[in-house]
């Protein structure tokens, strides 16, 4: 394919290839990336985009194919040699110690020498330079553990940066950002870019690489389908690259049909350990074949709400009735007995909470209700019954590749949360809480994802979506409820509330 | 993955030489290592392998007693391999056994006078794994609910077991007018047969040894251990537990009570080895009989990949070491006892700490263009 740019290729790729057993991860791909610019791939759930990167920066070696830095080719047998070459990579999930200070844990692995001391004032001295030159501002001293997410994210380009990388991989960085935040860091890569840092951004959000990359490649079934320049492409044609389709993301649903409540929340509230309020006084109610969104700057109280909802922390006040069953904090419950009284929980960390890494599709796939029949029989698991519910699953949810005995980190992000979304949606349950229901999930999948959601609600499941998309908020929700320091803050009917509306509630709170 | 990721996660080898190829290599490693330094202390290499390997395997009796070592080493072996797939390392199977051996022998001791024997003996080997068992879930409840870590106090349960059989040996349990801390003999019919004996009733002839039904035991609890942990509804939340606590908890697992779960197992497991001594050997309660079993169950653990399969082949290799070596510093003197330890050593060495020495050389071998 023919390089767009004329400007100096600071990454180049050549025919890269790569299988994973019968999985034909990438596919010959040639690709040119100029220097000083930002380039988005996109692409669907599986298309290859991660592991075209890990093979750019050494964590996985191709089968075929050169990669060429500043026109030369090079042999990147891990990210030892990556980073000699200036390459630097932030991963979706961060790599930082919880424990460690900013400082430290940006010397971790370049400490300069058996002393730290030293080391500890030079980088001291670099953080500065750093964060004066690209706006990357952090407090060196904090713990890693205090800062929010966004911040945990600057401490990892700051990392890379600090190991003198001249080009920058990002896999799906505003995957985990509030709005705020990802203008932060787009802000963030611009200067780098002015700086003349290569900047390489994967996501799903098509908004974004409009609005911050100079050009987008795509990439289907492994392969490159298309380069363009962002002034000359719109979200539109790239969703039709990406899926090979039209893609129609407004929901045409009927009006909701209230049914009975089937979750209340009466002046829910949690108080953790050290006395900080974590929820505080929670009304809520949840009626059948309703959906109700509940939107929020992240950290408001969403991630605990949806933890005292699902029975995983009891709360600390008030009281909760979930189909007849109250649960207060004399009464708890666990998450097994919520899921026995037909409530259903998809996760918002879907690494640390909705899936067991090492395990095998199937077994994942059936996390949460493996004492069930039909998987499960006086307490003797039936293999071959939960191969076939994850196959199923897979295909109902079109999961690839459609191989119940992969390993579930071997699946690619959006998959993984399809496998997950599956499971759950599949128990038919009267109670659905949903955690962020396509976080890094490609628009195809997403399309899906709320149509299925839709029709959940039409057979008179509640459903309960948070997510800190407003967009997916107002297309989902037929109630919208706002969240700020544990609260509820206000609610609007769906056919009243905008994105400016609800950005109002949220910044008055 | 950290920034600068190790080479060797990001190529996985085929499963068959995982699990065959990579442990084959890390013995020979070990023996390699071994060879070495019998020269330098004068003994000919492939004369002392030769000595080893017959004195192991060369005869019905020498295959016996390395069966009956291997017993103690599958059941200290699976009681590790539980709790670790749980993601609770148990250092005590040293005690937990040694008290199993206290329930074991307090069994028969009530009973052997009054009861048929083969009740008894039933009965014994579930005291040995009840007593295991409680004694494992001191150091759980501990961890469970006061966040004492398990590492430690199962470590100190080892001492406070030792100093507590010492005591109730010479001051409770002590044969009247005996001269050795030992308990008073059990009943003949109390006593596990021996697999001479099983095996004569069938028409096969074999010389005597050590070697008794709790082998068969062992093979039976190392299924039962499979079945457990992969095909029943509390293995599969074990071992949730062990790989990712969160998604345990957002599954519905008690971690309390799956902590305490999977140590009375474990526990229980490391009873087995009083089986093998009391029922089956001494036929009497005795100091000291868990030997360093538990620990070594560790190092069995570790080789056999936590794998019941693999247990059971890490123990026979143990134990092969350890009938092998007693034969071998016998017929050798410069081989002693402790050199015998070396090679057992060595042998840990290779295959537990440096297990992943020879990967990158397997991976260029074997390694899937993947
Ligand atoms: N280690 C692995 N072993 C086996 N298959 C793998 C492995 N890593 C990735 N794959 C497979 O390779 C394909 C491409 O995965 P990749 O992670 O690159 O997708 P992606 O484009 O990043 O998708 P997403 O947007 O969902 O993150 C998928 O089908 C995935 O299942
Ligand atoms: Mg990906």
């Amino acid at each position: 394919m023919q390089s767009l740019t004329a400007a100096a290729a600071a990454i180049e790729l050549r025919g890269i290839d790569k299988s994973f057993g019968a999985v034909h991860a990438v596919r010959g791909v040639s690709l040119a990336i100029p220097r000083g610019s930002i380039t988005g791939i996109v692409g669907e759930n599986g298309a290859g985009k991660s592991t075209l990167m890990s093979i750019l920066y050494g964590l996985y070696r191709a089968d075929a194919g050169q990669i060429l830095i500043d026109d030369r080719p090079v042999d990147m047998a891990s990210p030892r040699d990556a980073i000699a070459h200036g390459i630097g990579m932030v991963h979706q999930h961060f790599m930082l110690v919880d424990t460690f200070t900013v400082l430290e844990n940006l010397v971790l692995g370049a400490e300069g020498g058996p002393l730290l001391a030293g080391g500890f004032a030079a980088a001291r001295a670099e953080l500065t330079r750093l964060g004066q030159e690209y706006g990357l501002t952090v407090d060196p001293d904090a713990r890693i553990a205090d800062l929010s997410v966004g911040e945990q994210q600057r401490v990892e380009i700051l990392k890379v940066l600090f190991r003198g990388a001249r080009m920058l991989i990002l896999d799906e960085p505003s995957a985990v950002l509030t709005p705020q935040e990802t203008d932060r860091l787009f802000e963030i890569l611009k200067s780098l870019r002015a700086r003349g840092v290569t900047v390489v951004l994967i996501t799903h959000k098509l908004r974004e690489i409009m609005a911050v990359a100079d050009r987008v490649i795509v990439m289907r079934q492994g392969a490159v389908v298309a380069e363009r320049r962002t002034t000359e492409t719109s979200t539109g044609e790239l969703a039709e690259l990406m899926v090979g389709r039209k893609i129609r993301l407004d929901l045409d649903k009927a009006p909701a049909v209230h049914g009975q409540t089937m979750l209340a929340a009466r002046d829910l509230s949690l108080v953790d350990r050290r006395g900080v309020r974590l929820l505080n006084g929670v009304d809520l109610e949840l009626r059948a074949g309703e959906i109700v969104g509940i939107a929020g700057v992240s950290g408001n109280g969403q991630t605990e709400l949806l933890q005292v909802l699902s029975g995983i922390r009891p709360p600390t006040a008030g009281q909760l009735e979930v189909c007849g069953r109250v649960i207060d904090p004399a009464h708890p419950i666990d998450p097994a007995e919520m899921r026995a009284l037909g409530l259903a929980h998809v996760p918002e960390d879907r690494l640390r909470q909705g899936l067991v890494a090492a395990f095998e599709a199937s077994e994942t796939s059936i996390l949460g209700y493996q004492d069930q029949p039909p998987y499960c029989r006086n307490h003797l698991l039936d293999v071959p019954a939960v191969d076939k519910h994850c196959a199923e699953l897979m295909r109902r949810f079109d999961v690839r590749p459609q191989t119940p005995g992969l390993r579930s980190s071997h699946f690619s992000g959006g998959n993984q949360q399809k496998l997950i979304l599956a499971r759950e949606m599949s128990r038919l349950p009267k109670v659905l809480l949903v955690g962020q229901p396509t976080r890094g999930v490609d628009i195809g999948a997403i399309e899906f994802i709320h149509r299925e959601l839709v029709k959940s609600r039409d057979v008179g499941c509640a459903i309960l979506v948070v997510s800190v998309e407003l967009e997916e908020i107002l297309s989902l929700a037929d109630r919208i409820l706002v969240m700020s320091g544990g609260r509820i803050i206000g609610e609007v009917a769906a056919d009243q509330a905008d994105e400016r509306v609800l950005g109002r509630m949220m910044a008055d709170a | 993955m950290s920034l600068v990721a190790p080479r060797s996660v990001r190529r996985p080898l085929p499963r068959w030489v995982e699990i065959a190829v990579l442990p084959l290599v890390n013995v020979a490693l070990a023996f390699l290592v071994v060879g070495i330094i019998a020269r330098t202390i004068g003994v000919d290499s492939f004369h002392a392998l030769k000595l080893l390997l017959v004195g192991a395997f060369g005869s019905s009796e020498s295959i016996g007693y390395t069966l009956y070592y291997a017993t103690n080493f599958i059941f200290t072996g699976l009681a590790v391999a539980v709790a670790f797939h749980a993601g609770l390392f148990n250092i005590g199977g040293e005690g937990q056994a040694y008290i199993g051996g206290l329930g074991c022998g307090l069994a028969v001791l009530a009973l052997d006078r009054y009861l048929p024997g083969p009740l008894v003996i039933v009965l014994a080997i579930l005291a040995a794994a009840a007593f295991g068992a409680a004694w494992a879930a001191v150091p759980a409840w501990m961890q469970a609910w006061r966040g004492s870590h398990i590492v430690i106090t199962t470590i100190m349960f080892n001492f406070v077991a030792s100093a507590l059989m010492v005591y109730l040996m010479v001051n409770v349990l002590i044969a009247p007018g005996s001269m050795t801390a030992q308990s008073r003999g059990f009943a003949e019919s109390a006593s596990l047969p021996s697999m001479q004996a099983v095996l004569k009733s069938i028409g096969i002839a074999v010389a005597p040894s050590a070697l008794n039904l709790a082998f068969v035991l062992a093979l039976l609890s190392s299924v039962a251990v499979w079945i457990f942990l992969w095909r029943t509804s509390w293995g599969y939340a074990l071992r949730t537990m062990g790989h990712n606590a969160e998604a345990a908890i957002y599954a519905g697992t008690s971690i309390r009570r799956m902590t305490m779960l999977a140590m009375c197992l474990s526990g229980a497991l490391a009873g087995g080895v009083a089986v093998n001594e009391l029922l089956g050997v001494h036929h009497r309660i005795v100091l000291d009989f868990p030997a360093g079993y538990g620990f070594a169950g560790i190092a069995v653990a570790l080789m056999g990949r936590s794998h019941p399969l693999g247990i059971v082949l890490a123990a026979l290799l143990f134990g092969a070491l350890q009938q092998g070596g007693a034969e071998l510093s016998f017929e050798i003197p410069a081989m002693t006892r402790e050199m015998v330890v070396v090679i057992q050593g060595l042998v840990i060495l290779f295959c537990g700490a440096l297990a992943h020495l020879p990967r990158p050389w397997l991976q260029a071998l074997f390694g899937r263009r993947g």
